[in-house]
């Protein structure tokens, strides 16, 4: 299990435990963290589940592939530098302790 | 003790209507009935990822039990709603209960529909709309050697590429003259017939399946109607689905194949709300738009979950769907059928492109293959104003998102 701290655009915190494999939108979207919608169900195909991941532990994530950079230019908050849609990332250990902050809408 | 918001049919729609009440403020009580036996779950990877095992089980499931328990929605499986009675704001379920309601919202969704051909019910010929469906396509899938998908359309095509990924024998049956005709442009259904025989599958166009050869119950090929052949120990149909409006026409509501309803979900009877793949929505033209999609479940219960809480939200955005079928991701937005000016973005052998359609000089629909940019583009063009052109359209050096508005 990975420790992840969601917080949400209120700032209300959820943290869990998740799976080695999961991506950030099933754990947060099936414990019912608000704040991602994820129409699509993760298939980078609606770019409702948009996220800022903790700077510090960009370099430990596998890059955005084309598909998902697509996505990321008509999220509807705004586009950082450190975002990223949640589907399509996939938990590893490395990212153990990693904070995610959502954006106030996602559509 | 007031009466609670029924939501009959616990899919993406039902869940998302639940849901949306509770963030619309709604405090009274939510029930949510569901005739499968699981919690709601994701059925766009039963064609796709799940069906390749890519992901897991759990992984489908779209919220975990005490989520429900956090909102306040009672969520009860395996309940199947038998009768809808307006007059008493009543309804009686499969196990006897009568419920009492304030409104009802159905969401019963659509069932894969069958071919009126010899032993299609034998062992070995399956449909995928349901959880139970993949499984044990799944299950059969290890043994498997041939396999026939009749139907060219999404699904069809989708579990065609899963086979081939996994070493089948595969023959697509259509009976139209191209794949996906009734969504997708000839140019995109060509293209997809090449990507679909570069991996090895047999496209059968004009084709149309007779009967199911069957011995001792279990299927052993397709007859086409010309007389051939197909040898198969799976057959998969794709060819479509029906909504699922048996309850609401018994209640008396208007259905024209599916239940009739506006941008917010309303039927022909004021506490009755109908969303998703069971309805058929009224233009303002008076024709009727049927959708089966994600996105028209989803935003059809907001929509509705909004309107039972005064707020004015209509769904007005343009459609959009997605298909994944081997490496290639086919997303479009807009109904591109009618259009009379189609241009390419892009270039065909980059096998990353967009074709852009036009019906009297406006922009109608985007079709974008491992095109994820365009195709948000198109959303937001399709959306409101934009002075798009064919020209503008075709230039790589011009801006979409400059048309916007």
């Amino acid at each position: 299990m990975v420790k992840i701290n969601f917080i949400e655009a209120d700032g209300s915190e959820t943290e869990l435990d998740v799976q080695d494999g999961w991506s950030l939108m099933q754990a947060a979207v099936s414990n019912g963290v608000e704040g991602i919608e994820a129409e699509c169900g993760g298939s980078c195909c609606c770019a409702t589940c948009h996220c800022y991941v903790d700077e510090a532990y960009l370099d430990k994530l596998e890059a955005a592939n084309d598909k998902e950079l697509g996505m990321l230019e008509e999220t509807v908050a705004e586009r950082k530098d450190n975002s990223r849609l949640a589907c399509q990332v996939k938990v590893t250990p490395e990212m153990d302790g990693m904070t995610v902050h959502l954006p106030e809408v996602q559509s | 003790m007031s009466r609670p918001i029924v939501i009959i049919g616990a899919g993406q729609g039902g869940l998302q209507a639940a849901e949306s009440l509770r963030s619309a403020k709604f405090e009274g009580s939510i029930l949510l009935l569901g005739d499968e036996k699981y919690l709601p779950y994701n059925r766009p990877p039963l064609s796709k990822a799940f069906l390749l095992r890519e992901c897991e089980r759990d992984q489908l499931t779209i919220r975990q039990a005490p989520v429900f328990e956090k909102k306040r929605i009672t969520l009860e499986t395996g309940v199947r709603v038998e009768k809808i009675d307006p007059g008493n704001h009543t309804l009686m379920c499969n196990d006897g209960r009568t419920i009492g309601y304030e409104k009802v919202i159905i969401a019963t969704g659509s069932r894969a529909r069958s071919l009126p051909i010899a032993n299609v019910d034998v062992e070995g010929v399956h449909c995928i709309r349901t959880l139970d469906d993949t499984l044990k396509i799944q299950a059969e899938l290890e043994t498997t050697k041939n396999l026939v998908v009749v139907g060219g359309g999404f699904i069809g095509l989708e579990m065609a590429a899963v086979a081939r990924k996994l070493g089948k024998v595969v023959t697509v049956v259509e009976f139209a003259d191209r794949l996906m005709a009734r969504v997708v442009s000839p140019m995109i259904s060509d293209y997809y017939k090449n990507i679909h025989e570069s991996h090895g599958v047999d496209v059968r166009l004009n084709a149309q399946a007779g009967e199911i050869i069957a011995k001792d119950g279990c299927v052993q090929g397709v007859k086409l109607s010309d007389g051939e052949e197909l040898p198969a120990d799976m057959v998969v149909l794709g060819v479509g689905v029906r909504p699922n409006q048996e309850l609401a026409q018994e209640a008396g509501l208007i259905c024209e194949g599916g239940i009739v309803i506006d941008h917010k979900g309303r039927t022909s009877d004021p506490d009755i709300y109908a969303i998703g793949d069971c309805t058929a929505q009224k233009l303002s033209d008076g024709s009727f738009l049927r959708l089966e999609s994600v996105q028209n479940a989803v935003e059809l219960a907001k929509a509705a979950a909004n309107d039972i809480m005064g707020n004015d939200k209509p769904f007005v955005a343009a459609p959009w769907f997605w298909s994944d079928q081997y490496d290639v991701t086919l997303q479009m937005v807009g109904l591109s059928g009618g259009y009379d000016t189609a241009v390419l973005r892009g270039d065909l052998g980059s096998a990353s492109f967009s074709y852009f359609y036009f019906k009297q000089g406006s922009l109608i629909a985007v079709d974008s293959l491992n095109q994820s940019s365009d195709h948000m583009a198109g959303r937001k063009l399709l959306g409101g104003a934009n002075s798009l052109t064919p020209d503008t359209a075709q230039d790589l050096s011009y801006n979409l998102r400059d048309a916007i508005g």
